[in-house]
């Protein structure tokens, strides 16, 4: 099977974001990048599948700037064969970034039958990319993933919707999953991992590559700032047993007759 | 004056309430109302109050149950003859998962998951979060038309429209076209409540619950005040609670009117996910634990002898 694994590199988590001097886009400069933590998901199911199907390959694709290379060489730290970048700034729009990853794909040369992506990208939140991508490739693909079985042509997915509820899905490949957190558990790159993947190739492309410019863009950001700041609010001890009653009665009072929230 | 469809979801004889929130919003400008499926007379009745001026059911084969391919080839049809310049959803798990599919079928760009909106005339214009509320940025839609947008579910509010419409009832006949990924099954979740995206109130946890079975004395609250539970990251990754659960940068981004956090320290993931809620308490031993920064009403305790007379208080007050 030829398995592709679209990966975005994202800040950390842990990372205080701060809206850049005109407002455009975030101060980038001091930044850890990191893979996208829905993405080591994807990655991990692709070595599963790919296990389970002798003589699959898997690549990663990725569109984004070189400030680090991250999450491709965590990709192929953790076992994928080879991979694919498009250099392009950060903040791209969901469309364009789409139209890119397609045109990676395609000048790869090999025809998809697996494409697995995280659901969405913990940076702009958008969960647009995985159906856009799918809609431009004429493929069938079901988003938000917890569960992943089957064959090389036909897959059983659980879609996680509202309240926890799941959707189970019957899947003929080629298809496109984009796999959430609980499909499985991501391995760690082990040191050979990390030593073989240096060797391993990665072919840069630019947007022009895969036929995609500023006319593609879509979506227009500005004006980014912090949100506002809350004003102190108030704080009970309840440490002491025999204050305990009291301070939560006076808190619950609050929420009624000051918050307005009961 | 936009001309404007809100595509909706049926729960029961009613739309969801983020469908009345978007109409509220758009009160001066024509706004269609569809559905797949036959909208019910209640759900109508409602529609005409927020201002609806026709409500299009979607009828064709094969869309008894959700499918990506099928709810998008069905919508994409109606949309095709109707001359709209935006479509609204809610960011609900259908509109998240949809609406992409059908913008990218007229070449069309998208807002996902805005908390508010203008129409600058007939030019959108919506703040949405990022970095999971980290930061807030503006965004606008160029490009081919129509453009689409999603709304966060319970962030703009129930504005009422002053005129009502007319809300008139038109089917219309819909191809649903090839479905290559179909739902065989669907598997229940284990709470009947609303989801922690669209609850009103949420007691979640965090690490100091200690163990899966003490979220028992969060769903005695959440039962008394009508709330969802949820959980830290700390919480689900100590295997205490699902990830379905999870309230964070890596879980979900909720808004709801009060947020009371028990045994949850407020790391940065978490505080961006919840920040916006309206009003939040905390109660935490640690009385330099960040999340009381955020909160409106922190009280510094155990949550283990604090929730259970807090809940106590909750049924005084409402007379449980």
């Amino acid at each position: 099977m030829n398995i592709f694994v679209c990966v975005k590199q994202v800040p950390d988590t842990e990372t205080k974001i701060v809206p850049s001097g005109d407002g455009s886009f975030i101060e980038t400069s001091s930044i850890k990048w990191i893979m996208n933590p829905y993405d080591e998901f994807a990655v991990e199911q692709a070595l599963l599948v790919q296990a389970a199907n002798a003589g699959s390959t898997v690549t990663v694709v990725r569109v984004g700037s070189t400030k680090d290379t991250e999450a491709l060489r965590t990709a192929m730290a953790m076992g994928a064969d080879d991979a694919f970048l498009v250099e392009a700034a950060d903040n791209l729009d969901s469309y364009m970034i789409a139209k890119a990853l397609k045109g990676a794909i395609e000048k790869s040369g090999k025809t998809p039958d697996l494409i697995l992506s995280g659901k969405q990208a913990i940076d702009d939140d958008c969960l647009q990319v995985p159906q856009i991508l799918a809609t431009m490739l004429g493929l069938p693909s079901v988003s938000v993933v917890v569960g992943y079985e089957g064959s090389a042509t036909d897959v059983t997915v659980k879609r996680e919707v509202e309240g926890g509820a799941l959707e189970v899905y019957g899947v003929k490949l080629p298809a496109l999953i984009a796999c959430n957190k609980g499909i499985n558990t991501p391995r760690y790159a082990s040191l050979p991992g990390i030593m073989k993947a240096k060797k391993k190739p990665l072919t840069t492309l630019s947007l022009a590559d895969v036929g995609v410019s500023d006319a593609d863009k879509r979506v227009k950001y500005s004006n980014f700032q912090l949100p506002p700041e809350k004003p102190p609010g108030k704080k009970f001890d309840a440490t002491d047993a025999a204050k305990q009653a009291a301070v939560v009665k006076e808190v619950v009072g609050l929420l009624r007759t000051e918050a307005k929230v009961l | 004056m936009a001309k404007i469809l809100v595509f909706t979801e049926l729960h029961g004889s009613h739309v969801k309430g983020v469908t009345l929130e978007i109409l509220g919003k758009l009160a001066g400008h024509t706004v269609d109302v569809a559905a797949i499926g036959a909208i019910p007379s209640e759900a109508i009745a409602d529609l005409a109050k927020f201002g609806a001026a026709n409500v299009h059911s979607l009828k064709g084969a094969n869309l008894e149950k959700y499918s990506p391919e099928g709810y998008a080839n069905s919508l994409k049809g109606f949309i095709a003859g109707g001359s709209y310049d935006y479509v609204f959803a809610g960011a609900t798990s259908v509109g998240k998962d949809l609406l992409p599919r059908v913008a990218t079928m007229f070449d069309a760009g998208m807002a996902s998951e805005v908390t508010n909106f203008i129409m600058e005339g007939d030019k959108f214009a919506g703040t949405r979060p990022l970095f999971a509320g980290k930061c807030f940025a503006k965004v606008e839609l160029q490009g081919p038309k129509p453009h689409f947008v999603t709304v966060r579910p319970n962030a703009l509010g129930m504005n009422a429209n002053p005129t009502s419409g007319a809300a008139s009832a038109k089917d219309a006949a819909v191809d649903a076209g090839a479905i290559r990924a179909m739902i065989k099954d669907i598997v229940k979740g284990t709470s009947e409540k609303l989801d922690l995206t669209e609850a009103n109130i949420i007691v979640s946890g965090g690490r100091a619950m200690k163990d899966a079975a003490n979220f028992k004395i969060l769903d005695e609250m959440a039962n008394v005040i009508g709330a969802t539970v949820g959980a830290s990251r700390a919480a689900v990754d100590s295997g205490f609670a699902p990830h379905a659960m999870q309230v964070g940068q890596t879980g979900k981004t909720v808004a709801p009117s009060l947020y009371i956090a028990c045994g949850i320290s407020g790391a940065i993931q978490h505080l961006a996910g919840m920040r916006t809620s309206k009003v939040i308490v905390a109660i935490n031993t640690d009385p330099d634990a960040p999340i009381f920064t955020k909160a409106d009403y922190g009280i510094v305790g155990d949550l283990f002898t604090i929730v259970p007379i807090m809940t106590q208080e909750f049924k005084n007050l409402l007379g449980k």
